[in-house]
């Protein structure tokens, strides 16, 4: 169980979170949407320590996390791997090397810094990076390859960590419908199979629909929603994005991803 | 008619503010001058510098010439006899004063100048190992603390300001004379030079790979090994080189203090007039330093390219 306990984060005097309560179930799938600025990211970072609350706290199965501080919260980080929109890869490196990476926490620093990797752990990347079909680029270096592929590699990143939580910040808002697709599907795969409690921050209304459990929304800040995705709807759109927003986004965001009908190629926008 | 006044007022404000702009910068151009005449005239007062100076002593160039292309008459006379054949000035080893007697003791140089060269060398390794180590806990990015990033910057600021002579000149008191005195003065310079550019790289480099490797719960020397280490690599070993290019340089020089290399013999040759010496060093450090440069800027293209592609 993930439990967030008046969670709070202010930047100066901009309050980007403020007093959010939540209690996660282990092996959900939790999407988080809200308009631009509504603090969907920086809530999301704090589960992992990349920001640091200012009040509040998170605990997982009956441990404070925001109180961990070296090698404790470095080990709290290789629990709940992050997935980023702008994938966050080293694009110097090759796929392999990237993949491995998600090992970094549990290898001895000389290991690391010489880049002696076991066959145990070569292993390991390559099926992590067959498993989202991608085995075949692991000796392309990250920035030669496409998007979709990227985020595929940051996937299989995150599974080498052997997580409990993947926290993905918006994974899809730089791939095209397709992309989006593969990427997704892969997260609900990783969510059911191996019973990893995904927690997704969506632009996409009808993608957290159609892959969520559960729905957080977000606005200034605070958690203005929280329910199944069958609840989801109008009114409550319209109070998280305020009457304007509700129509535009509604209209923006409920293409990009063939709702229901898997596979289907999604329509354009009007 | 009242649309009329007014814009005849801003045309007469606007005048005046562009005169006024004028006059301002008018006034500028001048104390410019004024400040570069008085810094000039100053320096030069102070230094006996002057165009008659530089005029007075061209005749000794000239008398340079004359004793390098000349022979002593022999018989103890102090009389010169100047050569006027080429048959004469590229004549064989033992012909006096024909180019290649200049050279007579060009193995003593040879292997002079290869000590510099492997000064220059050690001086660039020993200097990009510091700056390496030093430059990422001086990076505001990526230092833990940012009292590390005040300490560090500014123990490289002290080394890249004092000057790599000025090292020699203190380590030639501690170690004697060698290139010992010189490796380790240049090595320490080009450490703070090294470090500054490394930081800058680092600083420069992406914050998404960084928070990236972070994210997977690695520690600091991981993260810069994985995050930043390949983005900034190729960048340092390129500044090294072109380092390496003004440490050949500055160890051909930096002997003269008698720390090693050819330096040491450059004094010697100047201090007892030999002529036909000081030629032949000359020529050999600029064909050195033309070949070097060379050299090191293909390697350094030719890296910048396969960093690229590979
Ligand atoms: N590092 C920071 N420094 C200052 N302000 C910040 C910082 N990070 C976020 N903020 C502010 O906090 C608020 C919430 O930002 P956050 O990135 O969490 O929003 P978001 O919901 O993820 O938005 P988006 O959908 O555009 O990604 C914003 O007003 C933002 O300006
Ligand atoms: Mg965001």
């Amino acid at each position: 169980m993930l439990v967030l306990e008046g969670v709070s984060r202010r930047f100066g005097d901009k309050s980007a979170v403020s007093d959010v309560d939540l209690r996660i179930e282990p092996g959900s799938f939790v999407g988080v949407v809200g308009p631009s600025g509504a603090g969907k990211s920086t809530l999301l970072r704090m589960i992992n320590r990349l920001v640091e609350p200012t009040a509040g706290n998170i605990r997982f199965e009956d441990r404070d996390t925001t109180r961990l501080s070296g090698s404790a919260l470095r080990d709290w980080r290789a629990q709940c791997a992050m997935i980023f929109q702008q994938f966050n890869l080293v694009s110097r490196l090759d796929v392999l090397t990237n993949v491995i990476a998600g090992r970094l926490n549990h290898m001895p620093l000389w290991r690391s810094l010489t880049k002696s990797f076991t066959d145990a752990e070569r292993t390991m990347a390559l099926r992590a990076l067959h498993r989202l079909g991608i085995a075949e680029v692991a000796l392309k270096r990250a920035d030669a390859l496409s998007g979709g592929q990227q985020q595929r590699v940051a996937i299989a990143r995150a599974l080498m960590q052997e997580p409990r939580i993947i926290l993905a910040d918006e994974p899809i808002a730089s791939l095209d419908p397709h992309n989006a697709k593969v990427v997704m599907d892969a997260l609900r795969d990783i969510n059911r199979r191996d019973g990893i409690l995904v927690m997704c921050n969506l632009h996409t209304l009808d993608t957290a629909r159609t892959y969520c459990d559960r729905i957080i929304g977000m606005a200034n800040g605070r958690v203005v929603f929280d329910g199944a995705p069958a609840e989801f709807v109008g009114g409550v759109i319209e109070q998280i994005y305020g009457a304007d927003g509700a129509r535009i986004d509604e209209r923006m965001t409920s293409t990009s991803l063939g709702v229901g009908g898997a596979g289907q190629p999604a329509p354009m926008p009007a | 008619m009242s649309a009329t006044d007014v814009s005849e007022d801003v045309l007469t404000v606007m005048q005046a503010r562009i005169a006024a702009h004028r006059r301002e910068k008018r006034l500028m151009t001048l104390s410019g001058i004024a400040i570069f005449l008085l810094l000039f005239f100053t320096a030069s007062w102070w230094t006996d510098f002057g165009i008659g100076a530089i005029i007075d002593g061209l005749p000794k160039f000239g008398h340079y010439l004359a004793k390098l292309f000349s022979t002593p008459a022999g018989g103890g006379s102090a009389e010169r006899i100047p050569i006027v054949s080429f048959a004469h000035l590229f004549g064989g080893w033992d012909t006096k004063q024909s180019i290649l007697y200049w050279f007579y003791n060009i193995g003593t140089f040879i292997s002079l100048m290869l000590d510099t060269v492997a000064m220059a060398v050690l001086a660039t390794l020993l200097g990009f190992s510091i700056a390496f180590l030093a430059s990422f806990p001086a990076s505001h990015n990526l230092s833990p603390a940012p009292w590390i990033v005040w300490l560090s910057r500014r123990i490289l600021e002290v080394l890249r300001s004092i000057p790599d002579i000025v090292f020699a000149l203190f380590f030639v008191f501690c170690y004697g004379i060698g290139p010992l005195a010189g490796i380790l003065a240049m090595g320490l310079h080009t450490a703070g030079a090294l470090g500054k550019l490394f930081s800058e790289l680092n600083e420069n480099a992406s914050s998404r790979p960084i928070e990236g490797i972070r994210s997977v719960g690695a520690d600091w020397f991981s993260t810069i090994r994985y995050a930043v280490v390949p983005q900034v690599f190729p960048g340092f070993v390129s500044y090294a080189l072109l380092r390496f290019e003004i440490n050949v340089r500055s160890s051909a020089i930096i002997g003269v203090v008698g720390a090693g290399g050819i330096g040491e013999e450059i004094k010697k040759v100047i201090n007892f007039n030999r002529y036909e010496d000081i030629s032949a060093i000359v020529i050999l450090v600029v064909l050195l330093v033309i070949a070097i440069d060379t050299l090191s800027g293909r390697i350094r293209q030719r890296f910048i390219g396969d960093a690229r592609i590979a």
